[in-house]
């Protein structure tokens, strides 16, 4: 049987549990016997994209330490998926840990793209507790780098209760790039502005997106500008958990 | 170092309120996105043909010495003479040289980054030569006193406002706020001094090795008169430039043209074997090939070697949502946008440009527009990687990074910080839920957007608990 584990990436575990629920409830909802390794952490994209490859390197040690023996190791975040999948097998190169660290990469899946393209699902049976318009805002990385975009609109379109519109300019990044943010604070800024305005000139309830971080940067300039939209992570949607 | 840095962010705290700038710079990437994607939209297999010109590019790359000899074999058996410079500051003084020897008192010069890049016109006007932009944008751009701001559209940053007004103070235009009006003022202007010049200049879009024959691509026709009108004519390119074959040009020039302008091809695709023959009516009496290293032959073989690949077609800028607000002015040197992210440090020395590299939210939307498949944020991040390496990151980004390691490598650490950040996040919250404030260097979160609190329960916490009440109500 396949053994499958539960990335719930430390930015979820840490202020966005709700977003680990529902991925758990969704994988569960698939009779899989999800396993949540307890001594996970984080995949070391903080590091990694800050250059410090000398310190991310141990952190993406941890990471095959505890996902190692899995068949399949699903996450709900593009980016994070995007870290282990593409750039593990560059920062392992000439390691004493390369071939498992590719190993690794492979059987790392962001939570729509395992459900489509691995597990061939794409219903399935949820729906909101209201009619709710909704908008795609496709996260970076996971589109780019993972080619993530058709696996949440076909699951997303057999969720009741939903309506999808479209986001002027839905893969424009908003801004929020990690440390990016803090780093480069007033060009990230202007780059969240030019997405508001798209936000607002959109006739929807809410926006949904796959990773938990780009959510919260674009909620933090919705809820500073006293918009009554907000974004919401794919997985929440997919669970009908929204409240 | 301290000075760089400072000098970016204080670019870039004057172009996000330059509101003249951010409108030029709303309508010229947008149009330039747009008609990217509507002419790579027609072709049969856009990904195909991207591959396809990346190939052709590599080829070139691979065998540079040896093209770029067959290229100067070529170039002289047409007629031509080539010369060798091996930094901008030798450039500049063989286009000098070049001056003296043909008694040359004006210059009219076609659009060229090289140029750009080294300086010329300052070191032709030091000498007391005449030298005019025929590129409409650049010569805007010099009436202006300014630099170019994009590769292909050098006067992206101006409005066509802003443009009516300097044209009607510098040259008496009759004010009017229709490009197309400009552009006819322009002309006639710069008709005369196609025809008092003694050299023309131009930048070099591709130079087939096989046959020695420079490709030039242009809208306005400026550069075919630049180049054949004067009776000395200097072509002016990176080593980077040469290509292998005729069949690779057939690719790679229509890319370009898709890529820049949205045009299926350019409206004047100039193809320079030589100078004029005998048997020819028009073209220049001589003609010279200038070939320019200046650190370019550093980069090859490097990890960094397909930034060379670059054909120079500005899609990386227009797509850049961080171009898109900056504008080009903020980069600080020739290149802007992406690519000159990439190219700046590697040409300039990675600590004089230090803050390009951490330009970027890695969001890829440039290599998703780059025509030949260069994969800028990959090395964007090999640029942070060597600045650490450097030693560029201050000890208190060292340090934090040291600490998060540790934290990351222990559950039980982990778990702590997550609990302390907790506690203290929570008490920062106001009672809806938000921080609006956080101390530096988090104050450049919160200046513009709020934060949330961490979660009171993690999901692990929240995990273990839900899992137990199940237990406890289906007991095994």
């Amino acid at each position: 049987m396949t053994k499958v584990a539960l990335f719930v990436t430390c930015i979820v575990d840490m202020l966005f549990p709700d977003v680990g629920e529902a991925a758990l409830d969704i994988l569960e909802g698939q009779g899989i016997s999800v396993e949540f390794p307890e001594a996970q952490t984080c995949c070391g994209q903080p590091a990694f994209n800050a250059g410090f490859q000398a310190d991310a390197r141990p952190v993406a040690e941890h990471f095959l330490d505890v996902f190692g023996g899995y068949d399949a190791i699903v996450t709900p975040s593009g980016s994070c998926a995007s870290m282990v999948r593409h750039y593990y097998p560059e920062l392992f190169k000439g390691h004493a840990r390369q071939a498992e660290a590719e190993a690794v990469a492979a059987r790392t899946w962001e939570l729509t793209q395992y459900l489509v393209d691995v597990l061939g699902v794409s219903r399935l049976g949820t729906s909101l507790r209201k009619p709710t318009r909704a908008a795609i805002h496709d996260a970076c990385h996971g589109y780019r780098a993972l080619g993530i975009g058709r696996q949440p609109r076909l699951l997303l379109s057999h969720v009741g209760n939903l309506s999808l519109v479209e986001l002027p300019g839905h893969d424009q990044c908003c801004g929020f790039g990690g440390l990016f943010a803090i780093k480069m604070g007033q060009i990230s800024a202007a780059m969240l502005n030019d997405k508001l305005a798209n936000i607002q000139a959109t006739d929807c309830d809410i926006i949904i997106t796959g990773d938990a971080s780009c959510a919260m940067h674009m909620n933090g300039g919705l809820s500073r500008s006293r918009s009554t939209k907000r974004v919401v992570h794919v997985a929440e949607v997919l669970a009908g958990r929204l409240t | 170092m301290k000075d760089q840095r400072d000098r970016f962010f204080h670019s870039v705290t004057i172009a996000l309120n330059d509101i003249q700038l951010q409108t030029a710079l709303d309508r010229g990437t947008t149009r330039g996105v747009n008609a990217r994607i509507a002419a790579m939209g027609e072709t049969t297999d856009a990904a195909a043909l991207r591959h396809q010109a990346r190939l052709a590019r590599e080829r070139a790359l691979n065998r540079l010495p040896d093209l770029l000899e067959q290229l100067e074999r070529n170039v002289i058996a047409n007629g031509g003479h080539v010369l060798w410079a091996r930094d901008a500051a030798e450039l500049n003084a063989i286009v000098l040289d070049l001056c003296r020897k043909h008694d040359v008192r004006r210059v009219t010069k076609g659009k060229s980054m090289v140029t750009e890049e080294s300086g010329l016109n300052h070191a032709l006007e030091a000498q007391g030569i005449e030298i005019n932009e025929s590129d409409l944008g650049e010569y805007i751009i010099q009436l202006a006193g300014e630099t170019p701001s994009h590769i292909v559209f050098p006067m992206l940053h101006k409005t066509k406002e802003a443009t009516a007004q300097l044209l009607h103070e510098k040259l008496g235009m009759p004010m009017t706020d229709r490009p197309e009006e400009m552009t006819r003022f322009v002309r006639r202007v710069m008709r005369q001094k196609y025809l008092e010049a003694d050299m023309g200049i131009s930048g070099v879009n591709f130079a087939i090795a096989e046959t020695g024959t420079i490709a030039t691509v242009e809208n306005e026709g400026n550069n075919r008169l630049s180049t054949s009108a004067p009776r000395v004519y200097v072509a002016v390119m990176g080593i980077e430039k040469v290509i292998a074959t005729w069949e690779d040009y057939a690719v790679l020039v229509q890319l370009l043209a898709r890529s820049a302008t949205g045009q299926r091809l350019s409206v004047y695709n100039n193809l320079i074997s030589g100078p004029r023959r005998p048997d020819e009516p028009d073209g220049p009496e001589v003609f010279y090939l200038v070939i320019m290293d200046n650190g370019r032959s550093g980069i090859l073989g490097t990890a960094y070697a397909e930034s060379l690949a670059c054909i120079r077609c500005g899609a990386c800028l227009n797509a850049c949502p961080v171009y898109q607000n900056i504008g080009g002015h903020a980069y600080g040197w020739v290149y802007p946008g992406p690519i000159g992210s990439i190219v700046s440090p590697l040409l300039l020395g990675p600590t004089n440009a230090p803050r390009l590299p951490y330009a970027s939210s890695l969001c890829g939307a440039c290599q998703a527009a780059c025509p030949v498949e260069i994969n800028i944020p990959d090395m964007l991040l090999m640029l942070r990687r060597d600045l650490v390496q450097a030693g560029d990151p201050t000890l208190g980004w060292r340090v934090g990074m040291r600490v998060w390691r540790q934290a990351m490598l222990s559950p039980t650490l982990y778990r702590a910080g997550g609990w302390l950040a907790a506690l203290v996040t929570q008490m920062l919250a106001g009672g809806d839920g938000k921080i609006e404030s956080l101390p530096p260097p988090l104050n450049a979160w919160t200046e513009s957007r709020d934060f949330p609190p961490f979660a009171r329960e993690s999901f692990r916490e929240r995990l273990k608990r839900r899992r137990r009440e199940r237990h406890e109500s289906h007991p095994a």
